[in-house]
């Protein structure tokens, strides 16, 4: 019998872990890096256990301070949540081999579905249907077109789409590059690409005795960058026989390996011919799991702990109604899905402490948590139970539009933009949906109220904290000559927005809307007849505040241009910025050298991904102050081209 | 027409007169500056200052009734910079240049006295040509002072800071060559006792604007400029950060307080288009004075309301700061209101608190009966109690100002910090209307001593000729054109002007009068 528990993992699913051994009186044991020391799932835990640094290898990939962990900690078992040392076999073994009960399968099972090549065969073998494989030599143009994946990678990392035969072998030497930087492994494979392909996955229960049980399917075909984004369960439009074929394959998949535990199978699923394909097995519980949860009724959670006690597997209720989970993540989508880091100053989802039966809120931060480089910037998951799709959909939007999310840009706009979206709504997904919908990312129009809020709520601001002329109006001019000027930044437009107001004795004025009352925290104005209220919320320094603006037209953050700007900080034009906080890993100029407009600088890594600073225009590079190895904060000025 | 109906009549011809100042020299001079690049007086007085916060202009139709624009081609007034309450002063090089005029140099005393009264730090923004040559008799001899006001604030420890934006030559070169902090803006100012001709005449050097006088120049060589600024945006950001550094201590906030009993917008209301109809005072306390609240139980606690009942003395607050308020009622002063006056006076300065005249007299009043009962001694008790009165008083002139009334409620020539006019208001010796009456009584007693006809008819002429000219001249814009208020404010302003002059006299302290001139008996 479990009594402690040690949660291997962070954020939200050690949260998520955490709830259910409350909830069974099992005792909980966190592990954080020094980033993390300060996230809610620390303080939920009974004990908590520092692992010294940031780096996942340093912290959370470190098996043998875990395990340290759970010996001083007095745990007696070990959930690794997904990701990290989830599907390692050694780290299963070491648990085992120290007497502790590993809250997963058998460190074989691991190992025989953890090589994408190896799994493949012994699938076929067991009958499940997989997809032809190819190589650089045997490839030919009426394979195409083709996906190189990392063995070992998951998660999308190192897959690249091939549609030209001759880009094959330099995708397959970029793949092998960084999947040898990203997992040490740089084996890399190449099969068929199934366009317009869904992800349908099976949840199954196995007893590590040959037993197996299907919980469902899950559709997580909404992808971006081969990352989920939206997952729901049961998988739309699937017909009840190709439903149960699949479930019957993923049965079959896990009592091949006499699979123990929670358990994934991922299909790539071809609607238009029905046929669906092995892609791999995730041998641990998956990010989604909480659609299935809700569908079925059934804590997996607690199956797991069950399982791992030695219990037989459970009788799964019939799915009721639909789910639908939306990850919400720190991540500019305009900006080709940078990951966003610092602190989420505001961070509010309607129901996320249950006072809205029907939607979940599992969240691994909380209002002013700081959301570090250092690992994936998943915020939340938000999942919506409803009786049907179309109902859990728009429940989700409504709820996700609520949510006050203020510090960091989130993808918010672009889920609930996908969930109102027709095609979705229909059911007409993809893993290509959001490339299909470029739509989807330009936001909706920005509202000019929302600068006018922002504005006069700087300036009820203002006067609160102005310690001289108390009771005189915001303002005020006996003799009037020119309106006030509020500039803020909108992002993506390339103009601050100027708004113009006046104050005085009737309170404020501006052009094109009525003030109808203005505080330091919420303003209503009225506009051709409608009238709206905005939520402003100011956090940063005065001068160049950031202002968040919500209101039913959505959410706008501005960032106030500051009245001056000290020329001693003027950037020098030609200077490159760094996008993001990070470490320069490569620099491919020197000093002195010629450039051309295009050419690649230096190359950033930020979050696990690289990016290559290049230079703006042709010219000389004149200052070049950082080496492999640099931290830089965002916005420090790498190098400077001086235009020729 | 109506009180209200009179009321918004006057306010649109003070708005229309105020756009003249803020027009300064005109549409064409105005775009020539900002094709330059160069801001507007009101422009850089705007980035000057806080965001949101208040301005009182003072003085803005200074030169009202001269040949001179109106506005005197400088704005002055009271801003928040840094936080800290600062007179600041902007010449306007739309108007001839910023060439200072007899009225400039007034509008610039009257400043610095508000700053020194007030101990408040000035900013100066300075782009001016100099004098206006065809008046320098008038401005030479007595604009001297200008420099002498700078470096006695210093020495006051009352910060003098010179952001120069553009010409400050000669006699101008030395208000920043007075000044504690001195900015530059490159290549536009031009700070320099003699220019290349005068140079030429006088020595026979050849020289240059920039070497003379250059801001590059001030900042690197003579060490004239403190600080060389990129732009006239960058020269005010430093200002900023001069004020920012002076060490001024942030007071407590005043109490709280609650506004207003009765709605400010019916002030328009009060005042009788005609001024014989005397109106109520406690109509004006109660649309300017705080409401009752938090600690004021009571709006205004009258004091001695059953003797001299022509004028109202009370105990009010404003913005949650205690204020003594003396009110004309009934127009005219008797003896019970001189002596009810002087002793509410020394109550004030017993307590330390500031004084609000509201005006609305014809006098004293005048008869044998009156004479021989002592109006002379009460009144002279009256303008001794307010003469030496050493707290900060505040004047607002509501209606009627005449003859010594106007120095019995401290007139301008009493010095109150701050003196403040309603466009219903008239101030002189006498109404207009009296004062010919005199002239005709006076002219035709004299053609009767000396046996002559008195022609009344031809007299008329003259008569009318006075009464309209005495009429003009105590209106408020001609009164304020003179410098003889801070300015003709809104009735609905009120509070507000006398809110922000409360928190302005905060910067200094005062102790109430232990002694006062003789007072007879």
């Amino acid at each position: 019998m479990i009594n402690r528990l040690l949660v291997a993992n962070r954020a939200e699913i050690a949260s998520r872990v955490f709830r259910t051994c409350r909830a069974l009186g099992i005792e909980t044991v966190a592990v954080h890096s020094d980033a993390d020391a300060d996230l809610p799932y620390v303080a939920e835990a009974d004990a908590a256990v520092r692992l010294p640094g940031n780096a996942p290898g340093e912290t959370y990939l470190r098996a043998d301070l875990v395990l340290e962990a759970a010996r001083a900690a007095g745990a007696d078992a070990i959930h690794p949540g997904y990701g990290f040392l989830s599907e390692n076999a050694d780290f299963a073994r070491a648990v085992e081999d120290a007497g502790l009960t590993w809250v997963g399968p058998a460190p074989a099972s691991i190992e025989q579905m953890g090589s994408k090549i190896e799994s493949k065969k012994l699938m076929e073998a067991a009958g499940v249907p997989v997809l032809t494989d190819h190589t650089v030599e045997t490839a030919s143009e009426a394979d195409l077109p083709l996906i190189v994946k990392a063995s070992a990678g998951g998660g999308g990392r190192g897959m690249r789409i091939v549609r030209t035969l001759a880009d094959l072998p330099g995708e397959v030497a970029k793949a092998t590059a960084e999947a040898e930087s990203a997992f040490g492994d740089g084996t890399v494979f190449v099969e068929t690409y199934v366009e317009r392909g869904r992800h349908v996955e099976v949840q199954v229960l196995g007893d590590g005795r040959g037993g197996a049980v299907a919980v469902g399917e899950r559709d997580c075909s909404l992808q971006r960058r081969h990352q989920k984004v939206v997952e729901e369960s049961p998988a739309p439009g699937l017909r009840p026989e190709v439903a149960s074929a699949m479930h019957e394959a993923a049965v079959a998949a896990a009592t091949a390996i006499d699979y123990r535990g929670a358990g994934t199978v991922e299909f790539l699923y071809d609607p238009a011919t029905e046929r669906f394909f092995f892609l791999e097995m995730n041998t641990r519980l998956q990010v989604e799991h909480p659609v299935t949860e809700l569908v079925h009724g059934l804590d997996l959670v607690e199956q797991q702990l069950a399982i791992a006690e030695g219990h037989g597997l459970p009788a799964v209720p019939p799915a009721q109604g639909h789910a639908i989970e939306v990850r919400l993540y720190a991540e500019d989508p305009a900006a080709d899905y940078q990951p966003q880091s610092g602190p989420l100053t505001r961070f509010e989802i309607p129901g996320a402490h249950g006072e809205e039966p029907g939607v979940r809120v599992d969240a691994g931060f909380a209002s002013g948590s700081v959301v570090s480089t250092h690992y994936d910037a998943m915020l939340a998951k938000v999942v919506v139970h409803a009786a049907t799709r179309e109902a859990a959909a728009r429940r989700l939007a409504g709820v996700l539009s609520r949510a006050r999310l203020h510090g960091l840009v989130t993808n918010r706009d672009l889920l609930v933009a996908a969930l109102r979206d027709p095609d979705f709504v229909a059911g007409r997904v993809s893993t290509g949906f959001l490339a299909e919908h470029p739509d989807l990312f330009a936001g909706a129009e920005t509202d000019p109220g929302a600068p006018v809020a922002a504005a006069l709520a700087l300036a009820e601001r203002a006067r609160a904290e102005r310690t001289v002329q108390h009771g005189a109006p915001v303002a005020w001019r006996n003799v009037v000559s020119a309106p006030q000027r509020t500039e803020l930044e909108v992002p993506g437009a390339d103009e601050p927005v100027v708004v113009r107001w006046w104050g005085g004795r009737d309170g404020y004025s501006v052009e094109g809307c009525s003030v109808l009352s203005a505080s330091a925290t919420t303003v209503t104005l009225e506009r051709d007849g409608v009238r709206t209220t905005y939520d402003v919320a100011v956090s940063g320094p005065t001068h160049r505040a950031v202002v968040d603006v919500d209101s039913p037209r959505g959410h706008l953050r501005l960032v106030r241009v500051p009245r001056f700007t000290d020329p001693a900080d003027a950037v020098a034009s030609g200077s490159l910025l760094a996008p993001m906080p990070g470490s320069v890993v490569k620099v491919l100029v020197a000093q002195g050298d010629e450039v051309s407009a295009g050419d690649p600088v230096l190359v950033l890594e930020a979050m696990k991904m690289q990016h290559t600073v290049s230079a703006p225009t042709d010219g000389v590079v004149v200052t070049l102050d950082v080496r492999p190895g640099s931290q830089v904060a965002a916005g420090e000025v790498l190098a400077v081209v001086e235009e020729k | 027409m109506s009180n209200r109906e009179a009321m918004l009549e006057k306010l649109s011809s003070l708005a229309e007169d105020q756009a003249k100042a803020v027009a300064g020299g005109g549409e064409r001079s105005v775009a020539r500056h900002h094709q330059r690049g160069k801001l507007l007086p009101r422009e850089r007085i705007e980035l000057l200052v806080d965001e949101g916060s208040a301005f009182l202009e003072l003085s803005p139709l200074a030169g009202w009734g001269s040949d001179f624009t109106v506005g005197a081609s400088v704005v002055t007034g009271i801003g928040v910079v840094e936080g800290v309450e600062c007179v600041i002063t902007a010449n306007d090089p739309t108007v001839k240049g910023g060439a200072s005029n007899p009225w400039t140099v007034k509008k610039i005393f009257r400043a610095a006295q508000i700053a020194e009264e007030n101990g408040l730090p000035t900013v100066s923004l300075v782009e001016s040509g100099g004098a206006d040559l065809p008046t320098q008799k008038e401005i030479f001899i007595p604009g001297g002072r200008l420099f002498r006001d700078l470096t006695r604030a210093s020495a006051r420890k009352q910060t003098t800071v010179a952001l120069v934006f553009g010409n400050s030559t000669a006699g101008g070169a030395y208000v920043p060559g007075m000044s504690d902090y001195t900015v530059m803006v490159k290549e536009q100012a031009k700070v320099f006792l003699g220019g290349p001709p005068l140079v030429k005449m006088a020595t026979g050097e050849e020289s240059d604007d920039e070497s003379l006088g250059g801001a590059e120049m001030h900042a690197r060589t003579s060490g004239l400029a403190d600080y060389l600024a990129e732009d006239e945006r960058d020269a005010i950001r430093i200002g900023r950060r001069i004020v920012a550094r002076l060490g001024r201590r942030p007071r407590p906030a005043p109490a709280a307080y609650a506004e207003p009993d009765a709605d400010p917008e019916e002030l328009l209301d009060l005042v009788p288009a005609d001024l014989k109809e005397p109106f109520d005072p406690r109509e004006v306390i109660a649309r300017i004075c705080d409401g009752v609240g938090p600690g004021n139980a009571v709006a205004f606690d009258e004091f001695k309301p059953l003797y001299g009942t022509s004028l109202v003395t009370g105990w009010a607050r404003l913005h949650g700061r205690p204020i003594g308020v003396l009110a004309n009622a009934q127009g005219v002063l008797f003896s019970q209101e001189a002596q009810k006056a002087a002793q509410f006076v020394q109550l004030a300065n017993q307590s330390d608190t500031p004084l609000l005249f509201l005006h609305n007299t014809t006098g004293y009043m005048v008869g044998k009966e009156y004479e021989q009962g002592g109006i002379i001694k009460h009144g002279a008790m009256m303008i001794n109690a307010i003469s030496n009165s050493s707290v900060p008083h505040l004047t607002v002139v509501l209606g009627a100002s005449y003859g010594a009334g106007n120095y019995g409620m401290n007139g301008r020539a009493y010095d109150p910090r701050f003196l403040f006019t309603w466009p219903s208001a008239k101030s002189a010796v006498m109404g207009p209307a009296q004062l010919a009456g005199v002239l005709e009584i006076v002219a035709q007693q004299s053609a009767e001593s000396k046996g002559e006809v008195f022609d009344a008819e031809g007299f008329a002429a003259v008569k009318q000729m006075v009464e309209a000219s005495v009429e003009e001249q105590s209106l408020p814009h001609f009164l304020s054109g003179m410098l003889y208020d801070d300015g003709v404010i809104d009735p609905r302003d009120t509070r507000t002007v006398l809110g922000i002059c409360l928190s302005v006299i905060e910067n200094q302290p005062w102790t109430g009068a232990a002694g006062y001139g003789v007072f007879r008996m």
